[in-house]
């Protein structure tokens, strides 16, 4: 791992006055990440139509499978966060996610199944988790913190199994889905479909900002050198703290909505299982590209979705896709789309 | 009556934790060395499993089974390392992840179209089968008396093949620093390969001891992966004495707690409560141990790298 990033932190060596600096030099330097709105504004507006596309194709399950494709892609997005720009691989992600279900869960058994306080609960929950989590594993670097982080997620997934009260090894199966007032039903899979899209979204924007942002910027920088960063006066533990924070949050987020899609929360979130597929979506988008967990996520689980319907040795295929991925597109599929655009 | 429990898991995690090393010698050899996270270690280790069972069944004798399905497991590793893995060196760890993750899907699945999902059936040789009376009152299964010859027969070999021979020499060499090793003339490449191939059939004798007491199945590989990575972790990445006492204090943690906490618990707050929570708090142990090792000595407890 020092080899490569040690590469690439002289390929970006000049860049990095800059993000000492008051961040005053031009936009599409490496370190910003641009919304590509020719891309973007066509993509959200289908994806806003895509409900009524789909019902009109008589195809509405599509709209419970474009739900799952967005909570992913947000948690994918949290994933990348800090494993792509914070450069923290994180080995125990699904936690944050699991901690964030079953809070929702355990709140509608507790009767509160209003989503505007299940769903900051879960935020929250995440956030704390990921804090404190992070104040220990944070302290380590490279394969060791990839363990350590696996470590703790392992210990949440078994106190979930010895919980009976909420289910156990066989989960928790919940009343319906949250109920969100405003004359909304949840329970519709379209109106759960724009909530998620609309969330979704909005988590995007704010990814986007922040790592535009003094913060994001100084975070991107501590990847390529922490040395410096150090040196130059930035608590470089205190950001990658925050940053490992606000991605429990996000992951949380995911958490609750995963738990409303299915009405079913299981110990089998949190497996590692589960912590992997979410790094391989973020690998096979692209690490530290700003879209690289939405398009991962998106390839991942209709690449599933697809060959499941055809063999059900479908995770034969998903192997091999993901093989030639790895020895064809060595950055993911966002740094093959920008080679093949001439960058 | 308690020291003679005491006596059968202590052999318990013995076994296991010598099991647990057969795995993580390969595992932290290509770890320390060539710097790669393999992901399919476990594969190999299922696939092991499978031949194993498969020439025992057709050839009616377990010995031919286990010869016969090291060696064929011991050259799959080295196609493996020829065709994929050998070019995931030179990139990054999650790279490795990734590809490694695939052919561990790929394997997996290959594994469930040729054999069937259902778990299959590896017989230990009948000679074995019963228990062997050790102590009066108290008898244990000669099979498993078997895996702890076998274990520790494989962990002397290493140590003499590591640090009595030119070839354990130069993995010494590599581990600790693989630019100084190269510019001293050795051959990384077709080093590694036999350190692949060695670690394969190791996965093989793992699979072939384990197999007659779990099942042989889909994605048993998975399971003692993650314990084989908390061993070379705890142990020191590289160090092929870290792996040894790593494993050997997971294995008697791990079995000592199953046995253990649940008794305790009964002790202090009653059967029910002992029977919800024993278990689980048994699982978190070696979790708990390994962000204990990694909170004080961040590189294990061998680090190999000087």
């Amino acid at each position: 791992m020092t080899t490569t990033s040690d590469t690439v932190a002289l390929a970006v060596a000049p860049a990095q006055p800059s993000v000492a600096g008051q961040g005053s030099h031009p936009r599409g330097g490496m370190l910003d990440h641009a919304l590509h709105g020719r891309f973007s504004v066509p993509l959200l507006a289908l994806l806003i139509l895509l409900p009524t596309i789909a019902t009109a194709l008589d195809e509405a399950f599509y709209i419970g499978v474009a739900s799952r494709i967005l909570i992913f892609a947000l948690a994918a997005t949290s994933l990348n966060l800090i494993l792509g720009f914070g450069g923290l691989v994180s080995f125990g992600h699904a936690a944050f996610v699991g901690v964030g279900a079953y809070t929702v869960g355990i709140l509608m058994q507790a009767g509160i199944a209003s989503a505007w306080i299940a769903w900051p609960a879960a935020m929250a929950t995440g956030a704390l988790f990921a804090l404190v989590i992070g104040v220990v594993s944070l302290r380590t670097k490279g394969v060791y913190f990839i363990m350590i982080t696996l470590a703790f997620a392992q210990m949440l997934y078994y106190l979930m199994v010895s919980l009976k009260v909420y289910g156990g090894e066989d989960g928790l199966s919940l009343p319906g889905r949250s109920s969100l007032g405003l004359g909304i039903d949840l329970g519709d899979d379209a109106n759960f479909y724009y909530v998620v899209l609309a969330l979704a979204a909005l988590a995007f924007v704010a990814v986007q900002r922040l790592l535009n942002a003094r913060f994001g910027h100084a975070l991107q920088a501590m990847r390529e050198n922490e040395t410096r960063m150090a040196t130059i006066g930035f608590p470089v533990y205190r950001y990658k703290l925050v940053a490992f924070t606000l991605a429990g949050a996000l992951a949380g987020l995911a958490g609750a909505l995963l738990a409303n899609q299915g009405s079913f929360v299981s110990p089998a979130m949190l497996q590692w299982s589960q912590s992997g597929m979410l790094m391989i979506m973020v690998i096979l988008g692209g690490v530290g590209h700003l879209y690289g967990g939405v398009v991962g996520a998106a390839v991942f689980l209709l690449l599933e979705e697809t060959l499941a319907a055809h063999t059900i040795h479908w995770q034969f295929g998903l192997g091999a896709v993901l093989l030639a991925v790895v020895l064809l597109a060595p950055n993911g599929l966002m740094r093959l789309m920008r080679r093949r655009a001439g960058r | 009556m308690t020291g003679i429990l005491l006596l059968e898991q202590s052999l318990n995690g013995l076994q296991f934790g010598l099991m647990l090393f057969l795995l993580a010698a390969g595992l932290t050899l290509v770890f320390g060395i060539m710097d790669m996270i393999n992901l399919a270690h476990g594969s190999l280790y299922m696939v092991g499993a499978y031949l194993i069972a498969t020439i025992a069944s057709a050839s009616g004798s377990f010995w031919i089974g286990l010869g016969l399905g090291i060696a064929c497991t011991a050259v799959i590793g080295v196609l493996l390392e020829v065709t994929v893995l050998r070019r995931l060196y030179q990139r990054d760890h999650l790279a490795q992840v990734l590809g490694t993750f695939a052919i561990l899907l790929m394997s997996n699945e290959a594994v469930r179209m040729i054999w069937g999902a259902q778990p299959i059936q590896l017989n230990p040789p009948p000679a074995l089968a019963g228990p062997v009376e050790l102590l009066p009152g108290f008898s244990y299964p000669a099979f498993r008396l078997l895996i702890i010859g076998v274990g520790l027969a494989v962990a002397a070999m290493l140590y003499v093949l590591v640090t009595r021979t030119r070839v354990g020499m130069q993995v010494r060499a590599g581990a600790s620093n693989r630019e100084m090793a190269l510019a001293m003339g050795t051959s990384v490449q077709s080093l590694f390969t036999v350190v692949f191939a060695f670690g394969a059939a190791l996965c093989a004798v793992a699979g072939g001891m384990l197999g007659p007491l779990l099942a042989v199945q889909v994605g048993m590989g998975e399971s003692i992966l993650i314990l084989a990575f908390v061993v070379i972790v705890i142990g020191g990445i590289g160090s092929i004495r870290g792996a040894l006492l790593g494993a050997l204090l997971v294995g008697v943690v791990d079995t000592g707690g199953r046995t253990l906490i649940p008794m305790l618990f009964g002790h202090l707050m009653g059967p029910a409560a002992a029977a919800n929570a024993g278990p689980a708090v048994a699982s978190i142990l070696i979790y708990v141990l390994m962000a204990a090792v990694l909170f004080w000595k961040p590189q294990g407890l061998f680090p190999a790298h000087g």
